[in-house]
């Protein structure tokens, strides 16, 4: 059998490209995710460097993961609104948005749900503050971190957007 | 018809591939040898990009055949136009640039 192992770790939703990154990292040592879950990744053991692994934001949609296989992307499994790939490094290049404006729109998701989340926060918030719960102060807490997120988000998208100016 | 806009290079190419009828990973092997490997699409901006196109009325999904599960797509009336307004608008720009600079341009 396989040898398998499991990772707890946390991320950011804001921090998904470091948490691409580092999934590559252990693709690269020869470790391939095969499954995800809340806070856990599972790995099984592959030669190094022979997948590289990609995730993005998207609702439900099975005629989506469908397409991805089509295209020869392995489908690993989702979180909530997140959808794991991988490929084969052998097929050549394995990216998920190939121009700008399809990562803006990526980060238009990612960023529309922080804001929703965010808001309903800091509302409830404000309302159970005012009546002296201390739930509220939780939810006032968790509300500025997700704007903080927000921030993080459109800042990504500024830079992308500044050479709209000048490229098509 | 957004007469104006030009197309990006993707929006080009994927339309030129739907000349004939093609399915996704198609248009993604026929653009990148097109191009001699410059233009990369990958799949889920395709995906995003059909979807857009199928509502803009420039390409429709071909009736999927039993025993296949892969969609095809080609182009519409309304997309070739679109094409060949953007083949007319490139072309202008080119003439445009031999004409200022010169021959010189073309070594």
């Amino acid at each position: 059998m396989t040898e398998k192992r499991t990772i707890r770790k946390w991320f950011w939703v804001w921090d998904f490209e470091k948490e691409e990154r580092w999934l590559n990292e252990m693709a690269q040592s020869g470790w391939v995710l095969i499954a995800v879950g809340w806070c856990r990744y599972t790995f099984e053991k592959c030669e190094p460097g022979e997948y590289i692994v990609r995730l993005e934001m998207r609702g439900g949609d099975d005629s989506y993961i469908e397409f991805m296989k089509e295209t020869g992307a392995i489908y690993i499994g989702r979180m909530i609104q997140w959808l794991y790939f991988c490929k084969k490094a052998e097929d050549g290049a394995f990216d998920i948005f190939s121009d700008r404006e399809s990562k803006i729109s990526h980060l238009d998701r990612i960023g529309k749900m922080l804001e929703i989340i965010g808001a309903a926060n800091l509302l409830i918030g404000i309302v159970n503050a005012w009546n002296g719960s201390f739930i509220g102060t939780v939810n006032l807490l968790l509300g500025t971190l997700l704007m903080y997120g927000l921030g993080r988000i459109h800042g990504k998208k500024e830079e992308l957007e500044r050479d709209r100016q000048l490229y098509e | 018809m957004d007469r104006d806009l030009a197309l990006t290079e993707s929006t080009y190419y994927i339309l030129l591939s739907l000349y004939r009828p093609q399915h996704g990973y198609g248009i993604m092997q026929q653009t990148e040898a097109l191009s001699g490997g410059r233009v990369r699409l990958a799949a889920g901006t395709l995906y995003g990009a059909l979807n857009t196109m199928c509502e803009k009325g420039w390409i429709f999904q071909l009736p999927v055949e039993s025993g296949s599960r892969k969609k095809e797509y080609q182009l519409t009336e309304k997309g070739l136009l679109v094409l060949k307004k953007e083949i007319e608008r490139l072309r202008e720009l080119v003439k445009n640039g031999d004409l200022i600079m010169g021959v010189e341009n073309n070594d």
